[in-house]
This record gives C-alpha cells, structure tokens and sequence, in this order.
C-alpha cells in the first residue's frame, strides 16, 4: 500500500494544493482572498501531517490553525478595514529584495536536499496511529513543557484580551 | 522520473522549503500587518512538516511533540500579534506596518 500509485497520486495532489494555496496567499492583492486561501493551505499541511502519520498532529492542526487562528485572522482583517471599503488591497514593498531572498533560499535549499547524498532513514520507522504514545509521551517525559506551555498559552490569551479589549471613555490612554 | 515515485524525505522538505520561501516572502515584501502574519504562520507549518517529516524517517517522538507545542505556540502568538495590530489600527487607523515609524527621529 505504502508505494502504491493511488497513494502518490493522493500525496502530488495534497502537495500540489498545499503549495499553489500558499503561492496564492502570498502573490493576491486582498486580504480576504489570502485569508480563504491559507484555509487550503492549512488543509492541504494538515494532509500531509497525515501521510506522515501524525494524525493526532493533523486533526489538532485543523482544530486550532482553521478554527482559531485563521477566525482570528479574518476577524483582523474585518476589524481593522471596513469590508466594504476598496482598501482591501495590501501593497508591496521591496519587492526585489524579497525575491531575491525567495529564489535564493528556495533554490539553495533545494539544491541542498538534491544533490547531497541521499538520506538514511531508520530501521524502525513511525507506523499507524501515533495517539496513544502522544499521550504516553505528553504525561511521561514531555510533562513539564507541557505545564509550561499550558501556562504561557493562558497567559498570552489572558494578555491579548486585555490588549484588545474596547477602551472606556473615562480612561482611554493605552 | 525515478526519485519522484517513493515519496521519501525529500519530497516533505522540498514543500516545507516552498512554504518557507513563501512565507519569508511574505513577511518581507506586504505592507498589510495581517499578511505579514499569515507569512509567519506559513513560516511556522514549514517548520512542522520537517519536524514530522523527521520524526517519521528517524522513528522517535520528538518531532511530533515538538510540532505539537508549536501549534500552541503558534496560537498564542497569532492571538498576541492581532491584539498588537488592533492597537496599532486603532492608533494610526491602518494596519500598514511601513508607516508606523513614530519611533523613529
């Protein structure tokens, strides 16, 4: 099944979504255009996550990146632009420079990956659903990031909601 | 045509350096805050395909956890960063982030 045809189609067809999405988030004029594009963007990764069986990864990816950051990006965008204003449109600067880095990186990179000696991978290599050892690993070894994170992640919510929140009439200083 | 067929490592990395080249793009050349956001969240998805592209090949958890707390991570920054930018829109009234140079002499 592993490297059937059916399963390279489905992996080219996830990762042909997945990239021209994000080319499409970054080379569209509007805002909103770009918000629903990274919508395919997070989809087509969340795919790929499960190829790479990570499954809990994929469905924790959609559950945050598609259901909150990227309501939080829209709600951005409504928010600080009327949507009915033609101002939607997002301008670009340093446009060479930025290509520059863009085919530099992308073609450094993948002249790297390609004519480097082929990877090795392990014997024992991860297979199935990988749910159960998450759990192992979040409650065994990993307890104490995960503490920290847990606490960091409840005081940034804490911290974005006071910054974010309506001014009162009487103290409108920030 | 023959290193196209058994997807291996190298076709996990060459989307994630896409979604890098993307995002880094992104980040440099909008002058809307919220792309420059959506680039850093590009950024962060390419970061978590070669962490879970690793940990697959190499057969230890650390990736998958390791992409699991930037997920969180990701969350908490996005949260901060619209806070920020909802500030500064309603300071300047625009999100352009090459025209907030008050700091600036």
């Amino acid at each position: 099944m592993m490297n059937s045809l059916t399963y390279t189609v489905i992996f080219y067809l996830f990762a042909a979504v997945t990239v021209f999405s994000a080319a499409f988030v970054v080379f569209s004029r509007n805002v909103i255009y770009s918000a629903f594009s990274l919508l395919f963007t997070f989809f087509g990764v969340a795919a790929l996550y499960v190829f790479l069986s990570a499954d809990f990864i994929a469905v924790t990816q959609v559950v945050v990146y598609v259901g909150g950051i990227l309501v939080l990006l829209l709600f951005g965008v409504m928010f600080t632009k009327g949507i009915m204003n033609t101002e939607l449109k997002s301008d670009v600067l340093h446009i060479i420079p930025g290509t520059l880095i863009l085919a530099g990186m992308l073609g450094a990179l993948l002249y790297t990956f390609y004519t480097t000696h082929t990877w090795k991978p392990s014997e024992t290599q991860l297979h199935g659903s990988l749910v159960e050892r998450i759990g192992f690993e979040t409650v065994s070894h990993y307890v104490l990031p995960f503490e920290m994170v847990s606490i960091l992640l409840l005081a940034a919510l804490i911290g974005a909601a006071f910054l974010a929140r309506f001014d009162k009439p009487d103290n409108n200083n920030l | 045509m023959e290193h196209l067929v058994p997807i291996g490592l190298n076709h996990y990395l060459t989307i994630s350096a896409f979604l890098l080249g993307f995002g880094l793009f992104a980040v440099m050349t909008r002058k809307n805050a919220i792309v420059v956001l959506m680039g850093v969240e590009l950024i962060l998805n390419a970061a978590n395909i070669n962490f879970l592209a690793f940990s697959k090949y190499n057969g230890g958890m650390g990736g998958v956890m390791f992409s699991l707390f930037v997920i969180v991570i990701a969350a908490a920054e996005a949260a901060i960063a619209l806070a920020i930018v909802i500030n500064i829109f309603k300071i300047f009234k625009s999100v352009d982030v090459s025209s907030i140079d008050t700091l600036k002499e």
